[in-house]
Protein backbone atom coordinates (compact mmCIF):
# COMPACT_ATOMS: atom_id res chain seq x y z
CA UNK A 1 0.00 0.00 0.00
CA UNK A 2 2.47 2.49 1.32
CA UNK A 3 6.42 1.83 0.02
CA UNK A 4 9.03 4.61 1.15
CA UNK A 5 12.24 4.14 -0.20
CA UNK A 6 15.48 5.23 0.93
CA UNK A 7 13.70 9.01 1.79
CA UNK A 8 15.88 11.96 2.29
CA UNK A 9 13.72 15.43 3.48
CA UNK A 10 15.45 18.54 4.98
CA UNK A 11 14.35 21.81 6.62
CA UNK A 12 15.70 25.03 6.15
CA UNK A 13 18.74 23.43 4.92
CA UNK A 14 18.66 20.50 7.66
CA UNK A 15 18.98 17.56 6.92
CA UNK A 16 16.30 15.41 9.63
CA UNK A 17 15.12 12.18 7.43
CA UNK A 18 18.35 10.49 5.95
CA UNK A 19 17.55 7.38 4.22
CA UNK A 20 14.13 5.69 5.69
CA UNK A 21 12.46 2.98 3.90
CA UNK A 22 9.68 1.20 5.15
CA UNK A 23 6.40 -0.52 3.57
CA UNK A 24 3.20 -0.68 4.66
CA UNK A 25 0.52 -3.32 3.64
CA UNK A 26 -3.03 -3.36 3.70
CA UNK A 27 -4.42 -4.37 6.74
CA UNK A 28 -1.37 -3.86 8.68
CA UNK A 29 -0.72 -1.19 11.65
CA UNK A 30 2.69 0.00 12.37
CA UNK A 31 4.33 1.54 15.59
CA UNK A 32 6.79 3.99 14.87
CA UNK A 33 8.40 5.41 18.02
CA UNK A 34 11.78 6.82 18.34
CA UNK A 35 13.34 9.44 20.50
CA UNK A 36 13.05 13.08 20.57
CA UNK A 37 14.54 14.88 17.67
CA UNK A 38 14.51 11.74 15.43
CA UNK A 39 12.43 12.86 12.91
CA UNK A 40 8.87 11.16 13.51
CA UNK A 41 6.91 14.33 12.98
CA UNK A 42 8.94 15.41 9.95
CA UNK A 43 8.14 12.26 8.69
CA UNK A 44 4.25 12.65 9.15
CA UNK A 45 4.53 15.91 7.57
CA UNK A 46 6.54 14.90 4.54
CA UNK A 47 4.14 12.16 3.69
CA UNK A 48 1.31 15.07 4.45
CA UNK A 49 3.01 17.39 2.15
CA UNK A 50 3.60 20.29 4.26
CA UNK A 51 5.14 23.22 2.57
CA UNK A 52 8.56 23.72 3.81
CA UNK A 53 9.81 20.22 3.84
CA UNK A 54 11.47 19.19 1.11
CA UNK A 55 12.80 15.84 -0.38
CA UNK A 56 16.00 15.43 -1.21
CA UNK A 57 15.94 11.87 -2.11
CA UNK A 58 14.17 8.97 -2.13
CA UNK A 59 10.83 7.98 -3.27
CA UNK A 60 7.46 7.33 -1.47
CA UNK A 61 4.80 5.34 -3.74
CA UNK A 62 1.28 4.88 -2.01
CA UNK A 63 -1.29 2.57 -4.38
CA UNK A 64 0.95 2.60 -7.19
CA UNK A 65 0.80 6.40 -7.01
CA UNK A 66 3.69 8.60 -6.88
CA UNK A 67 2.71 10.21 -3.86
CA UNK A 68 5.45 12.88 -4.10
CA UNK A 69 4.31 14.32 -6.88
CA UNK A 70 0.95 15.40 -5.23
CA UNK A 71 -0.09 18.63 -3.71
CA UNK A 72 -1.20 18.47 0.15
CA UNK A 73 -5.28 18.13 -0.94
CA UNK A 74 -4.56 15.67 -3.66
CA UNK A 75 -2.80 13.32 -1.18
CA UNK A 76 -6.11 13.81 1.03
CA UNK A 77 -8.45 12.90 -2.24
CA UNK A 78 -6.21 9.59 -2.76
CA UNK A 79 -6.99 8.41 0.79
CA UNK A 80 -4.15 9.71 3.23
CA UNK A 81 -4.95 11.08 6.14
CA UNK A 82 -2.50 13.04 8.74
CA UNK A 83 -3.64 12.95 12.40
CA UNK A 84 -1.66 16.57 13.82
CA UNK A 85 0.16 16.10 17.04
CA UNK A 86 -1.28 19.93 17.39
CA UNK A 87 -4.39 20.29 15.87
CA UNK A 88 -4.86 23.99 14.17
CA UNK A 89 -7.56 26.66 15.66
CA UNK A 90 -9.55 27.71 12.41
CA UNK A 91 -11.28 31.08 14.10
CA UNK A 92 -14.77 31.82 12.39
CA UNK A 93 -14.84 28.12 10.28
CA UNK A 94 -17.04 26.06 12.19
CA UNK A 95 -16.44 22.46 12.26
CA UNK A 96 -19.24 21.32 9.96
CA UNK A 97 -18.87 23.52 7.66
CA UNK A 98 -14.73 22.71 6.94
CA UNK A 99 -15.34 18.92 7.19
CA UNK A 100 -18.06 19.06 4.77
CA UNK A 101 -16.40 21.21 2.69
CA UNK A 102 -13.28 18.88 2.90
CA UNK A 103 -15.53 15.64 2.41
CA UNK A 104 -16.84 17.23 -0.81
CA UNK A 105 -13.96 18.60 -2.41
CA UNK A 106 -12.70 15.00 -1.74
CA UNK A 107 -15.41 13.42 -3.69
CA UNK A 108 -15.17 16.13 -6.37
CA UNK A 109 -11.70 14.92 -6.96
CA UNK A 110 -12.81 11.19 -6.96
CA UNK A 111 -15.33 12.23 -9.31
CA UNK A 112 -18.29 11.54 -6.63
CA UNK A 113 -21.51 13.29 -6.33
CA UNK A 114 -21.32 15.60 -2.99
CA UNK A 115 -23.15 14.71 -0.01
CA UNK A 116 -26.35 16.42 0.67
CA UNK A 117 -26.60 18.20 4.17
CA UNK A 118 -28.60 15.73 5.62
CA UNK A 119 -26.36 12.88 4.65
CA UNK A 120 -23.49 14.68 6.41
CA UNK A 121 -25.32 15.84 9.28
CA UNK A 122 -26.24 12.25 9.41
CA UNK A 123 -22.56 10.67 8.90
CA UNK A 124 -21.22 13.27 11.58
CA UNK A 125 -23.53 12.67 14.01
CA UNK A 126 -22.41 8.57 13.40
CA UNK A 127 -18.69 9.29 13.98
CA UNK A 128 -19.13 12.25 16.95
CA UNK A 129 -20.91 9.26 18.72
CA UNK A 130 -18.37 6.77 18.24
CA UNK A 131 -15.63 9.13 19.84
CA UNK A 132 -18.26 10.28 22.19
CA UNK A 133 -17.88 14.24 21.29
CA UNK A 134 -20.92 16.29 21.46
CA UNK A 135 -22.27 17.38 17.98
CA UNK A 136 -22.35 20.72 20.09
CA UNK A 137 -18.33 20.68 19.97
CA UNK A 138 -19.07 20.04 16.15
CA UNK A 139 -21.03 23.26 15.71
CA UNK A 140 -17.84 25.41 17.08
CA UNK A 141 -15.38 26.96 15.17
CA UNK A 142 -12.48 24.43 14.41
CA UNK A 143 -10.79 23.61 17.11
CA UNK A 144 -11.21 27.37 18.83
CA UNK A 145 -11.56 26.48 22.76
CA UNK A 146 -10.71 22.82 22.63
CA UNK A 147 -9.00 21.09 25.05
CA UNK A 148 -5.93 18.89 23.74
CA UNK A 149 -7.97 15.94 24.36
CA UNK A 150 -11.16 17.30 22.64
CA UNK A 151 -8.80 18.56 19.91
CA UNK A 152 -7.16 14.81 19.57
CA UNK A 153 -10.68 13.81 19.60
CA UNK A 154 -11.79 16.37 17.37
CA UNK A 155 -8.97 14.64 14.77
CA UNK A 156 -10.41 11.41 15.14
CA UNK A 157 -13.85 12.53 14.86
CA UNK A 158 -12.46 13.66 11.13
CA UNK A 159 -10.95 11.01 10.40
CA UNK A 160 -14.37 8.99 10.60
CA UNK A 161 -15.98 11.21 8.57
CA UNK A 162 -12.87 11.42 6.23
CA UNK A 163 -12.97 7.46 6.01
CA UNK A 164 -8.99 7.38 4.63
CA UNK A 165 -7.51 4.46 3.15
CA UNK A 166 -4.34 5.22 5.20
CA UNK A 167 -4.03 6.94 8.23
CA UNK A 168 -0.49 8.68 9.46
CA UNK A 169 -1.48 9.51 13.14
CA UNK A 170 1.41 11.72 15.00
CA UNK A 171 1.20 11.70 18.39
CA UNK A 172 -2.88 11.08 18.58
CA UNK A 173 -2.05 9.80 22.29
CA UNK A 174 -0.15 13.30 23.94
CA UNK A 175 -2.29 15.36 25.59
CA UNK A 176 -4.96 12.54 26.29
CA UNK A 177 -6.39 11.65 30.36
CA UNK A 178 -6.70 7.43 30.50
CA UNK A 179 -10.81 7.67 29.36
CA UNK A 180 -10.17 9.74 26.40
CA UNK A 181 -7.31 7.18 25.78
CA UNK A 182 -9.16 4.18 25.44
CA UNK A 183 -11.93 6.10 23.23
CA UNK A 184 -9.86 7.07 21.14
CA UNK A 185 -7.57 3.65 20.96
CA UNK A 186 -11.11 2.20 20.46
CA UNK A 187 -11.87 4.84 17.29
CA UNK A 188 -8.67 3.95 15.60
CA UNK A 189 -9.72 0.09 15.98
CA UNK A 190 -13.19 0.77 14.35
CA UNK A 191 -12.61 3.21 11.41
CA UNK A 192 -9.56 2.06 10.80
CA UNK A 193 -8.81 -1.67 11.66
CA UNK A 194 -9.95 -3.53 8.35
CA UNK A 195 -8.30 -5.58 5.70
CA UNK A 196 -8.09 -2.56 3.16
CA UNK A 197 -6.95 -0.01 5.00
CA UNK A 198 -3.60 0.71 7.19
CA UNK A 199 -2.15 2.99 9.92
CA UNK A 200 1.11 4.92 10.77
CA UNK A 201 1.03 5.23 14.48
CA UNK A 202 4.03 8.13 15.73
CA UNK A 203 3.89 7.54 19.46
CA UNK A 204 6.00 7.91 22.45
CA UNK A 205 4.08 5.70 24.53
CA UNK A 206 3.35 1.74 24.90
CA UNK A 207 -0.16 2.48 26.37
CA UNK A 208 -2.01 3.42 23.14
CA UNK A 209 -0.70 0.27 21.57
CA UNK A 210 -2.53 -1.72 24.22
CA UNK A 211 -5.44 -0.33 22.79
CA UNK A 212 -4.59 -0.68 19.54
CA UNK A 213 -2.41 -3.73 18.59
CA UNK A 214 0.64 -2.59 16.24
CA UNK A 215 1.95 -5.63 13.63
CA UNK A 216 4.62 -4.24 13.79
CA UNK A 217 7.14 -1.41 15.73
CA UNK A 218 9.88 0.13 13.99
CA UNK A 219 12.43 2.25 15.95
CA UNK A 220 13.83 5.87 14.42
CA UNK A 221 16.68 7.69 15.38
CA UNK A 222 18.67 9.95 13.61
CA UNK A 223 16.43 10.08 10.31
CA UNK A 224 16.36 6.05 9.45
CA UNK A 225 14.42 3.07 11.34
CA UNK A 226 16.91 1.12 12.72
CA UNK A 227 15.34 -1.49 14.20
CA UNK A 228 11.69 -3.55 13.61
CA UNK A 229 10.07 -5.98 15.82
CA UNK A 230 6.53 -6.79 16.88
CA UNK A 231 4.54 -5.10 20.23
CA UNK A 232 7.20 -6.94 22.24
CA UNK A 233 10.06 -4.21 20.75
CA UNK A 234 7.37 -1.45 22.47
CA UNK A 235 7.00 -3.12 25.50
CA UNK A 236 10.99 -3.80 25.68
CA UNK A 237 11.42 0.03 25.16
CA UNK A 238 9.02 1.04 27.57
CA UNK A 239 10.58 -0.83 30.12
CA UNK A 240 14.62 -0.20 29.04
CA UNK A 241 14.30 2.95 27.24
CA UNK A 242 16.18 3.63 24.08
CA UNK A 243 19.76 3.36 24.53
CA UNK A 244 18.80 0.08 25.93
CA UNK A 245 17.25 -1.42 23.62
CA UNK A 246 19.23 0.36 20.08
CA UNK A 247 22.89 -1.03 22.03
CA UNK A 248 20.95 -5.05 22.44
CA UNK B 1 -15.38 72.78 1.85
CA UNK B 2 -12.70 71.24 -0.58
CA UNK B 3 -12.81 73.33 -3.36
CA UNK B 4 -9.96 72.22 -5.45
CA UNK B 5 -8.18 68.97 -5.89
CA UNK B 6 -7.18 67.91 -2.08
CA UNK B 7 -3.54 67.05 -2.47
CA UNK B 8 -2.19 63.88 -0.71
CA UNK B 9 0.28 66.33 1.71
CA UNK B 10 -3.02 66.45 3.68
CA UNK B 11 -3.71 64.31 6.31
CA UNK B 12 -6.75 62.68 5.25
CA UNK B 13 -5.44 62.16 1.85
CA UNK B 14 -1.77 60.95 2.82
CA UNK B 15 -2.72 57.59 1.31
CA UNK B 16 -5.29 58.21 -1.96
CA UNK B 17 -4.22 57.83 -5.23
CA UNK B 18 -3.33 61.17 -6.26
CA UNK B 19 -3.50 59.99 -10.05
CA UNK B 20 -6.64 59.26 -9.29
CA UNK B 21 -7.66 62.13 -7.72
CA UNK B 22 -6.79 64.51 -10.33
CA UNK B 23 -9.12 62.32 -12.74
CA UNK B 24 -11.84 63.68 -10.66
CA UNK B 25 -13.91 66.49 -11.66
CA UNK B 26 -14.04 69.68 -9.17
CA UNK B 27 -17.08 69.44 -7.79
CA UNK B 28 -17.18 65.47 -7.42
CA UNK B 29 -15.29 66.40 -4.09
CA UNK B 30 -18.30 68.44 -2.60
CA UNK B 31 -20.86 66.29 -3.49
CA UNK B 32 -22.30 64.68 0.01
CA UNK B 33 -25.54 62.65 0.39
CA UNK B 34 -27.28 64.33 3.96
CA UNK B 35 -28.93 61.96 5.84
CA UNK B 36 -30.64 62.98 9.25
CA UNK B 37 -32.18 60.43 11.47
CA UNK B 38 -34.93 61.46 13.57
CA UNK B 39 -35.12 60.81 17.08
CA UNK B 40 -35.26 57.13 18.20
CA UNK B 41 -35.11 55.94 14.46
CA UNK B 42 -32.96 53.18 12.71
CA UNK B 43 -31.44 54.25 9.51
CA UNK B 44 -29.49 51.12 7.86
CA UNK B 45 -27.69 51.51 4.71
CA UNK B 46 -25.87 48.41 2.58
CA UNK B 47 -23.28 49.82 0.26
CA UNK B 48 -21.32 47.68 -2.33
CA UNK B 49 -18.46 48.70 -4.96
CA UNK B 50 -17.65 46.74 -8.03
CA UNK B 51 -17.53 48.80 -10.52
CA UNK B 52 -14.27 49.81 -12.44
CA UNK B 53 -13.13 53.63 -12.74
CA UNK B 54 -12.37 55.86 -9.40
CA UNK B 55 -15.23 56.70 -7.44
CA UNK B 56 -15.89 58.96 -4.25
CA UNK B 57 -19.09 58.61 -1.96
CA UNK B 58 -19.37 60.62 0.98
CA UNK B 59 -22.41 60.63 3.28
CA UNK B 60 -22.68 62.70 6.07
CA UNK B 61 -25.41 61.64 8.75
CA UNK B 62 -27.14 63.40 11.41
CA UNK B 63 -28.61 61.21 14.19
CA UNK B 64 -30.93 62.79 16.76
CA UNK B 65 -31.35 61.58 20.24
CA UNK B 66 -30.84 58.05 20.64
CA UNK B 67 -30.90 57.34 17.25
CA UNK B 68 -29.12 54.98 15.14
CA UNK B 69 -27.30 54.87 11.76
CA UNK B 70 -25.88 51.41 10.73
CA UNK B 71 -23.45 51.39 7.81
CA UNK B 72 -22.28 48.49 6.32
CA UNK B 73 -19.65 48.85 3.28
CA UNK B 74 -17.83 46.66 0.94
CA UNK B 75 -15.06 48.31 -1.72
CA UNK B 76 -14.21 45.37 -4.35
CA UNK B 77 -13.67 47.61 -7.18
CA UNK B 78 -10.66 47.45 -9.58
CA UNK B 79 -10.07 51.19 -9.20
CA UNK B 80 -9.26 54.00 -6.34
CA UNK B 81 -12.30 53.83 -4.68
CA UNK B 82 -12.92 56.47 -1.52
CA UNK B 83 -15.78 56.22 1.08
CA UNK B 84 -16.33 58.80 3.43
CA UNK B 85 -18.92 58.86 6.66
CA UNK B 86 -18.92 61.90 8.43
CA UNK B 87 -21.10 61.12 11.64
CA UNK B 88 -22.60 63.38 14.39
CA UNK B 89 -24.61 61.62 17.17
CA UNK B 90 -26.92 63.58 19.57
CA UNK B 91 -26.84 61.86 23.06
CA UNK B 92 -28.02 58.37 23.50
CA UNK B 93 -27.37 57.77 19.45
CA UNK B 94 -25.46 54.83 18.11
CA UNK B 95 -23.24 54.13 14.92
CA UNK B 96 -21.98 51.21 13.70
CA UNK B 97 -19.82 50.95 10.75
CA UNK B 98 -18.84 47.60 9.65
CA UNK B 99 -16.47 48.28 6.12
CA UNK B 100 -14.40 45.19 3.79
CA UNK B 101 -11.84 46.65 1.54
CA UNK B 102 -10.58 43.62 -0.73
CA UNK B 103 -8.97 43.15 -4.05
CA UNK B 104 -5.71 42.88 -6.03
CA UNK B 105 -4.25 45.19 -9.15
CA UNK B 106 -2.75 48.22 -7.94
CA UNK B 107 -5.76 50.38 -6.66
CA UNK B 108 -6.16 52.05 -3.45
CA UNK B 109 -9.44 51.38 -1.34
CA UNK B 110 -10.27 53.74 1.59
CA UNK B 111 -12.75 54.21 4.39
CA UNK B 112 -12.23 57.71 5.90
CA UNK B 113 -14.67 58.04 8.69
CA UNK B 114 -15.47 61.07 11.17
CA UNK B 115 -17.15 60.24 14.05
CA UNK B 116 -18.46 63.19 16.04
CA UNK B 117 -19.13 62.78 19.99
CA UNK B 118 -20.36 66.25 21.04
CA UNK B 119 -23.66 65.23 23.24
CA UNK B 120 -23.29 62.92 26.30
CA UNK B 121 -23.77 58.79 26.41
CA UNK B 122 -23.50 58.63 22.50
CA UNK B 123 -21.63 55.07 21.15
CA UNK B 124 -20.04 54.19 17.67
CA UNK B 125 -18.09 51.00 16.89
CA UNK B 126 -16.44 50.62 13.51
CA UNK B 127 -14.89 47.54 12.15
CA UNK B 128 -12.94 47.42 8.74
CA UNK B 129 -11.09 44.37 7.38
CA UNK B 130 -8.57 44.51 4.70
CA UNK B 131 -8.11 41.73 2.61
CA UNK B 132 -5.26 42.60 -0.40
CA UNK B 133 -3.03 40.84 -3.41
CA UNK B 134 -1.42 42.16 -5.86
CA UNK B 135 0.29 45.56 -5.44
CA UNK B 136 -2.98 47.02 -3.88
CA UNK B 137 -3.26 49.15 -0.59
CA UNK B 138 -6.61 49.05 1.71
CA UNK B 139 -6.90 51.93 4.38
CA UNK B 140 -8.97 52.81 7.46
CA UNK B 141 -8.73 56.59 8.35
CA UNK B 142 -10.53 56.77 11.42
CA UNK B 143 -11.16 60.02 12.96
CA UNK B 144 -12.99 60.81 16.60
CA UNK B 145 -14.16 63.75 17.86
CA UNK B 146 -15.40 63.97 21.70
CA UNK B 147 -16.33 67.26 22.50
CA UNK B 148 -16.26 68.66 26.13
CA UNK B 149 -19.88 68.25 25.86
CA UNK B 150 -19.45 64.58 25.28
CA UNK B 151 -19.37 62.78 28.46
CA UNK B 152 -19.74 58.86 29.00
CA UNK B 153 -18.66 58.39 24.88
CA UNK B 154 -17.86 55.26 23.83
CA UNK B 155 -16.10 54.57 20.72
CA UNK B 156 -14.02 51.62 19.39
CA UNK B 157 -12.25 50.71 16.14
CA UNK B 158 -11.49 48.06 15.08
CA UNK B 159 -9.01 47.38 11.77
CA UNK B 160 -7.34 43.89 10.82
CA UNK B 161 -5.83 43.47 7.38
CA UNK B 162 -4.90 40.42 5.72
CA UNK B 163 -2.13 40.34 2.87
CA UNK B 164 -2.33 37.75 0.36
CA UNK B 165 1.20 38.43 -1.12
CA UNK B 166 4.07 40.65 -0.57
CA UNK B 167 3.32 44.01 -2.17
CA UNK B 168 -0.09 44.41 -0.90
CA UNK B 169 -0.46 47.10 1.29
CA UNK B 170 -2.64 48.09 4.27
CA UNK B 171 -2.41 51.87 6.41
CA UNK B 172 -5.07 52.54 9.67
CA UNK B 173 -4.98 55.38 10.75
CA UNK B 174 -6.60 55.98 14.21
CA UNK B 175 -7.42 59.82 14.96
CA UNK B 176 -8.73 60.49 18.42
CA UNK B 177 -9.48 64.03 19.75
CA UNK B 178 -10.80 63.96 23.15
CA UNK B 179 -11.90 66.95 25.15
CA UNK B 180 -13.81 65.32 27.94
CA UNK B 181 -12.87 63.46 30.89
CA UNK B 182 -15.64 60.55 31.46
CA UNK B 183 -14.76 58.72 28.20
CA UNK B 184 -13.96 55.36 26.56
CA UNK B 185 -12.00 54.87 23.42
CA UNK B 186 -10.84 51.75 22.12
CA UNK B 187 -8.72 51.24 19.02
CA UNK B 188 -7.09 48.21 17.58
CA UNK B 189 -4.73 47.63 14.66
CA UNK B 190 -3.07 44.49 13.00
CA UNK B 191 -1.63 43.85 10.13
CA UNK B 192 -1.10 40.07 9.01
CA UNK B 193 -0.54 37.38 6.39
CA UNK B 194 -2.77 33.87 5.93
CA UNK B 195 -2.20 31.52 8.53
CA UNK B 196 0.28 28.97 6.80
CA UNK B 197 -0.22 26.45 9.24
CA UNK B 198 -4.27 26.90 8.74
CA UNK B 199 -4.08 26.54 5.23
CA UNK B 200 -1.87 23.24 5.31
CA UNK B 201 -4.06 21.28 7.78
CA UNK B 202 -7.16 22.45 5.38
CA UNK B 203 -5.23 21.13 2.58
CA UNK B 204 -4.41 17.97 4.55
CA UNK B 205 -8.08 17.28 5.19
CA UNK B 206 -8.70 17.53 1.04
CA UNK B 207 -9.68 20.86 0.54
CA UNK B 208 -8.25 22.44 -2.39
CA UNK B 209 -6.23 25.92 -2.42
CA UNK B 210 -8.93 28.10 -2.99
CA UNK B 211 -11.98 26.49 -1.45
CA UNK B 212 -9.48 26.79 1.82
CA UNK B 213 -8.36 30.39 0.64
CA UNK B 214 -12.25 31.68 0.46
CA UNK B 215 -13.32 29.62 3.82
CA UNK B 216 -10.35 31.72 5.57
CA UNK B 217 -10.98 35.04 3.79
CA UNK B 218 -14.85 34.88 4.16
CA UNK B 219 -13.90 34.12 8.79
CA UNK B 220 -11.43 36.52 8.56
CA UNK B 221 -13.83 39.59 6.82
CA UNK B 222 -16.98 38.63 8.52
CA UNK B 223 -16.34 40.25 11.94
CA UNK B 224 -17.14 43.34 10.03
CA UNK B 225 -20.20 42.13 9.22
CA UNK B 226 -21.23 40.54 12.55
CA UNK B 227 -23.65 43.21 13.68
CA UNK B 228 -25.72 42.97 10.40
CA UNK B 229 -28.79 41.88 11.22
CA UNK B 230 -30.22 40.93 8.20
CA UNK B 231 -29.29 37.39 6.81
CA UNK B 232 -29.71 38.47 2.83
CA UNK B 233 -27.95 41.93 2.69
CA UNK B 234 -24.90 39.88 4.72
CA UNK B 235 -25.29 36.93 2.15
CA UNK B 236 -24.98 39.92 -1.11
CA UNK B 237 -22.02 41.29 0.83
CA UNK B 238 -20.22 38.19 1.34
CA UNK B 239 -21.06 37.55 -2.07
CA UNK B 240 -19.71 40.65 -3.60
CA UNK B 241 -16.42 40.31 -1.58
CA UNK B 242 -15.71 37.16 -2.43
CA UNK B 243 -16.22 37.04 -5.98
CA UNK B 244 -13.33 39.26 -6.45
CA UNK B 245 -11.06 36.75 -4.86
CA UNK B 246 -12.30 33.86 -7.14
CA UNK B 247 -11.09 35.64 -9.75
CA UNK B 248 -7.42 36.15 -8.03
CA UNK B 249 -4.63 33.84 -9.23
CA UNK B 250 -3.02 33.41 -6.16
Amino acid sequence: MLQINDLHAEIDGKTILKGLSLTVNAGEIHAIMGPNGAGKSTLSYVLGGRPGYEVTGGSVTFNGTDLLALDPHERAATGLFLGFQYPVEIPGVSNLQFLREALNSQRAQRDQEPLTGGEFIKLAKEKAGLLKLDMEMLKRNVNVGFSGGEKKRNEMVQMGILDPAFAILDETDSGLDIDALKVVGEGINAIMRQPEKAVLLITHYQRLLDYVQPDFVHILSDGRIVKTGDAELARQLEAGGYDEVMAA
Amino acid sequence: MITNTPSTKLEEWRYADSKALDSFAPEAFEKTQKIAVQQSDTYRECLSFDSSGPLLHRVSIDLAKNARAEVFAVIAAGDYTRVELEVNLASGAHFEFGGITIGGGNAVREFVTRTIHNAPDATSNQTVRSVHWDEATGNFLGRIDVGREGQRTDAAQDFKALLLEKGAAANAKPELEIFADDVKCAHGAAIGQMDEMARFYMASRGLSPDIAKRLLVRAFIADALGELNDEAQQERLFDVALASLSEAAL
